[in-house]
Order: structure tokens, then C-alpha cells, then sequence
């Protein structure tokens, strides 16, 4: 009897198949998912899939309404305003994953550290966070571009140092719970050394505050990235940033042109709706509690 | 033989902020392979911090072992550097606790967290180690073991998660099992079906088991040896019958009577009306422990001496020693 239970299970079902249970029961992560991956192909594939080139510049269509010719209409200086969302997708995505990744990365290895550790490490490193929380992100952000020189490294870099703080308050009073639990304490019990004990057994249990404060961040980053453009300090012109074309636009054509700021809004949008409920999906999916 | 456990005068201290707190003090015992010592006493009497002494577990700082040797097949492990410590734990000496709900990984799987430590001890494959896992929740007869090994903790119930956490102590065939009231957070079927298993397994594999416990009935069933403490004390030890037919301390004494008897209330041997008895007061602050003898505040039968002098551990009955003057 009982052998035929544990065959009725399959115990590596196929991929296919877990497509297939994923998208079923977790419906708005998998649109969320589909939002990303389409972004992500356009990025990669933007000369394929730009219907214009986002660089040339067009007189006579300058201000151009959405039309069969720009299907998002164009910019004042009449380049296509789809084909600079398609490139753009570039470098707002790149900024925005690796803004978010590097300083969640840092934030948590540095929370972790930090609640695991305690003592005057903990000490130390909480009074910089603080000090670096009351400055402004905006303002760091600015201070570290200005000094490393606009490039998307350097954007980058710039933007993900000031969420390091930020993640790092989260997770070390995630690391401080999670310390005190008796599964810590058995895990020592067998010899475990306290390294491993930090990165198999407690970080995992912080995956589901780090997820979802990432995808939040995700939005913001894209933002900070556009004003830093608007000041010079992000990626260089002539290359498109939704950001840079969004609030290029804002003050001068929000009445007359609303397509140049609407749609490069619209892509934001988008990206940050996608990827939290592919987060909020993500990080069902990666509890065990919620499965049977 | 010579006892695989040998403890001898293991003192653990806190440095608090209200001053030293004497958690255990002086206190020896020893076991035998394959035997089981049972070491009883109410909340906040040094047991559990008894325990973690000898898994060098206890918090430090605060705490600190202050003095005695824990030896462990000849081996002190007090005077170990932490990563010997480290490959003791586990292979030599292993620990169960008392919560089963919380004592592993909610994010792994129970074979994962068995695999983890056999890697860590036998220094095998994944493979070796995923199968030893299977065969030692075999061992603890949870039924398809296969299965099992690829659930996570909360697919388990409460006495299935505990058989886990015995599977995984004992997976490295350690020569010391402490358990530190492992049947606590279980119902009472339960509780004896863990209890059989433990014994079983240690008359398998021949394991010396420390077992912590407040629960009398349970010391009946399984121990061999009895260790009462109070206060941070020793204040009686012997074997299980001696001790249950003979307690010399009023502590022991009170606790016995504070036990309910099958029949009691029926009025079989003693009057229907007759109130279960107990000891009445609270263990001293161990930062502030009287002069004399711990137990004499509460004690019915204290004198004058019990006051001012405190009573050492002698030989009252042959293998019987207790620490009162007045038995």
C-alpha cells in the first residue's frame, strides 16, 4: 500500500508540468513574470524589435501625434518615442535589476553579518547606516556619481549604495529573530559551525522581507536613475532612459505632447507592477509552509 | 567498565548585572554506555543549563563553565578549542530538545538537515549521506522513510518532527545522547512511543543518555540512575528503585508526594478527602541563595543547623548519597 503511494508521486515531475501547476496556482505571478520577460526580450533584442531608429532626429515629425508612423508618437526633436521605450528598456532595466541586486546583495550579506555577529560589529556598522540614512538617496546618489563620472556602471553603483542601509536594517532584525530560534541552537548541537549555521540555516529564512522589499526598490531605482539623467549625472545623452525621457517631457509637454509623458510612464509602470507580483509570486512559491 | 560520561565537579556561572549567578554548581555524575541517567528537579534548577554545559552550549558570555571536567570516552571536553568542540558535537555528543515544532528548519527538508550533519561528521557524499538519512528515519520507524526524507518539518506531526530530531542526533552514532526533556511538548501516548524508541536505539547502538526531565513518571520508566538537583545542586543521587523507595532529601521526598496515586481519590489506601501534597514556596534566587542548606526555607523539617550550615553530598544507604543533615 504504502509503496504504491510513494510511486504515485513523482518525485522529479517535469518541467513542463511545473509550468503548468506554477502558472495555475500562482496566476498574477506568471502575468507578472510575462510582463518582465517581455521587457527583458526587448531590451536584448531592441534593434530587431524597434520599428525606428531611436536616434535619428526628424524635423517634420517633431511633436508627432501617436499615427501609423510613430505608434507612440515622437519626441521635439521627432524621434520615435516606441522605438527610445524599446532601447531605453536597456539601460532603465539594467540600472534598476543591478541597482537593486548589488545593493540587496550588500544590505543583506550586511544585515546578516550584523545580527549574527552582534557586539561592537553590529555597533559600528549600525551608526553608518544611520548616518547614511539621513542623507537623502537623491543626494547620495549625486555625491557618488559626481565623483565616480556619469557611465551605468557608475549609475548603478550610485544607486545601489544608498539601499544597502535600508536592507540591512531589514534583514538584521529578521537575523536577530531567527538567532534566538531553537533550530539555531540544534543546528549547533551537531556541530555545525557558525558560518554555515548563518547561511543555511538563517538567511534562507530572510528570503521572503528581502523579495519583497526588492521589488519594491525595484520601482525607485528606475526613478532615482531618471533624475540623476535629468541632472547629467546618470547615462549619458544621447541614449534613451525612460526616466530621462520622462521627466525631459514632464514640465514642458505635459499639456501639449502627453504622449511623451504618459507612455515612458506607462513602461515604469509596468516594470514595477510586473516584478511585484512576480516578488509577492516568488516568494509563495519559495516557502515550503505553503505547499502540500 | 569505565563510564563513557564522566562529570565531575562542573560548575557554570552568569555574570549578570545583579551579580554572579550560580547556575550549577559542583555538580558530578557519571554513565555507563548503554544506560540511561535521569536528572530531575524543578524549573529553573540548573537541569537544562546542566545540559548545555555539556554540549558546551551555554551562552558565552554571560556564561561561563567556571570549573569540573566533562570527559567523554576520556576525553575533557571543557578543555577543547572550539572547533575540536565543534567535531565532538554531533559524533560524539549529541543533544534532542524540547521543542520538536521548532527545533529544525522550517525551510528545509527533515532528510536535507540529517544529510547537513552526516556530511559535516562522516565527510561522505551527498549520496552516502542522503541515504543514511533515509535509513536512520527508518530507524525511528517513520513509516516510508523515502517520502518523509523529501518533506519539510511542517508536513510532519509533533511526535513524527521529535523521531526526526533522534534520527538526526543519533545519525553519527554519538556515545552520549542528552536529552533534554524530550517528551515535554508531546501528548502522552506519544510520549511513551518516543521514550521506547529512545531506549531501543541506545540498547542498539549503545548510547550513555543524560536524560533531563521533571517528570517522574517518565524517570520510573526509563532511567537507571537518578540525579536530583535543587538550586543549582546536586542533592541526591542513586539508582532509580533505591531512590523511589527510599528518598533521604525532602526535596525528593516532597516530590514523590506530590505525585497523584492511581486510586487515591477513589479512596483505595488513603482518605477520599486527602489533598494532593506539595512543596510550598519558590527555589531561592540563585543570585541569592541562603547560607545554609538551599532547601531549608521550604523545608518541613528544617532545624537550626539547616539554617546556617550547608549540608554535603554523603553516603546515606549503600550507592545512595543526598546532601541533608537531618536524613
Amino acid at each position: 500500500m504504502s509503496t504504491t503511494v510513494s510511486e504515485a508521486r513523482p518525485s522529479a515531475p517535469g518541467f513542463l508540468s511545473e509550468v503548468l501547476y506554477l502558472s495555475r496556482r500562482y496566476p498574477l505571478g506568471v502575468a507578472g513574470a510575462l510582463i518582465m520577460v517581455t521587457f527583458v526580450l526587448c531590451a536584448i533584442f531592441a534593434d530587431y524589435v524597434a520599428p525606428l531608429d531611436p536616434f535619428s532626429t526628424n524635423a517634420r515629425s517633431s511633436l508627432a501625434k501617436p499615427s501609423e508612423v510613430n505608434l507612440l508618437g515622437a519626441d521635439m526633436m521627432g524621434r520615435d518615442v516606441l522605438s527610445r521605450i524599446i532601447h531605453g528598456a536597456r539601460v532603465s532595466l539594467a540600472v534598476a535589476v543591478g541597482a537593486t541586486v548589488l545593493g540587496s546583495g550588500i544590505g543583506a550579506a550586511v544585515g546578516l553579518a550584523c545580527g549574527y555577529l552582534g557586539g561592537w560589529f553590529d555597533l559600528i556598522v549600525q551608526r553608518v547606516t544611520e548616518v547614511m540614512d539621513a542623507l537623502p538617496l537623491l543626494v547620495m546618489a549625486l555625491v557618488i556619481t559626481a565623483s565616480l563620472g556619469p557611465s551605468l556602471r557608475n549609475t548603478i553603483i550610485a544607486i545601489a549604495i544608498p539601499l544597502v542601509p535600508h536592507v540591512a536594517r531589514v534583514i538584521r532584525s529578521n537575523v536577530l529573530a531567527l538567532r534566538e530560534m531553537p533550530f539555531v541552537e540544534a543546528a549547533k548541537a551537531t556541530g555545525m559551525s557558525e558560518m554555515r549555521i548563518a547561511v543555511v540555516h538563517v538567511l534562507p529564512n530572510t528570503l521572503a522581507p528581502l523579495i519583497v522589499l526588492a521589488t519594491a526598490q525595484l520601482g525607485s531605482t528606475i526613478l532615482t536613475e531618471a533624475s540623476l539623467s535629468f541632472l547629467g549625472l546618470g547615462v549619458p545623452e544621447p541614449y534613451p532612459s525612460w526616466g530621462r525621457m520622462l521627466s525631459e517631457s514632464a514640465a514642458e509637454y505635459v499639456r501639449t505632447a502627453p504622449w511623451l509623458v504618459i507612455f515612458p510612464g506607462l513602461a515604469i509602470s509596468l516594470v514595477v507592477f510586473g516584478s511585484n507580483l512576480t516578488g509577492d509570486a516568488l516568494r509563495d512559491a519559495l516557502d515550503p509552509r505553503q505547499h502540500d | 567498565m569505565a563510564p563513557v560520561l564522566e562529570v565531575s565537579g562542573l560548575s557554570t556561572v552568569f555574570h549578570t548585572r545583579r551579580g554572579l549567578v550560580r547556575a550549577v554548581q559542583d555538580v558530578s555524575f557519571a554513565v555507563n554506555a548503554g544506560e540511561t541517567l535521569a536528572i530531575v528537579g524543578e524549573s529553573g534548577c540548573g537541569k537544562t543549563i546542566t545540559a548545555l554545559s555539556l554540549m558546551r552550549l551555554v551562552p558565552m558570555p554571560p556564561g561561563e563553565i567556571a570549573a569540573g571536567s566533562v570527559k567523554v570516552d576520556g576525553t575533557d571536553l571543557l578543555k577543547l578549542s572550539d572547533n575540536e568542540m565543534r567535531e565532538m558535537r554531533g559524533s560524539k555528543i549529541a543533544m534532542i530538545f524540547q521543542e520538536p515544532m521548532t527545533a529544525l528548519n522550517p525551510l528545509l527538508t527533515v532528510g536535507n538537515q540529517i544529510e547537513e550533519m552526516v556530511v559535516l561528521h562522516d565527510k561522505c557524499s551527498r549520496e552516502v549521506a542522503r541515504k543514511r538519512a533515509v535509513e536512520m528515519l527508518h530507524h525511528v520507524r517513520i513509516p516510508e522513510p523515502d517520502r518523509r526524507a523529501r518533506e519539510y518539518p511542517h508536513q510532519l506531526s509533533g511526535g513524527m518532527r521529535q523521531r526526526a530530531m533522534i534520527a538526526m542526533a543519533l545519525a553519527c552514532r554519538p556515545k552520549v545522547l542528552v536529552a533534554d526533556e524530550p517528551t515535554t511538548a508531546l501528548d502522552v501516548t506519544i510520549q511513551a512511543q518516543i521514550l521506547d524508541l529512545i531506549g531501543d536505539l541506545q540498547r542498539e547502538f549503545g548510547t550513555a543518555v543524560v536524560l533531563i526531565t521533571h517528570d517522574l513518571g517518565v524517570v520510573a520508566e526509563t532511567a537507571k540512575r537518578v540525579v536530583v538537583m535543587y538550586a543549582g545542586r546536586k542533592v541526591e543521587e542513586a539508582p532509580v528503585e533505591e531512590i523511589f523507595a527510599r528518598p533521604y532529601h525532602p526535596y525528593m521526598q516532597g516530590l514523590m508526594n506530590s505525585i497523584p496515586r492511581v486510586g487515591s481519590a477513589r479512596g483505595l489506601d488513603v482518605a477520599p478527602d486527602e489533598r494532593l501534597q506539595e512543596i510550598s514556596g519558590i527555589v531561592p534566587p540563585l543570585n541569592d541563595l541562603p547560607p545554609g542548606c538551599a532547601f531549608e526555607p521550604r523545608c518541613t523539617k528544617a532545624d537550626a543547623r539547616c539554617k546556617t550550615q550547608r549540608p554535603e553530598l554523603a553516603t546515606k544507604a549503600p550507592d545512595h548519597i543526598a546532601a541533608c543533615w537531618l536524613a
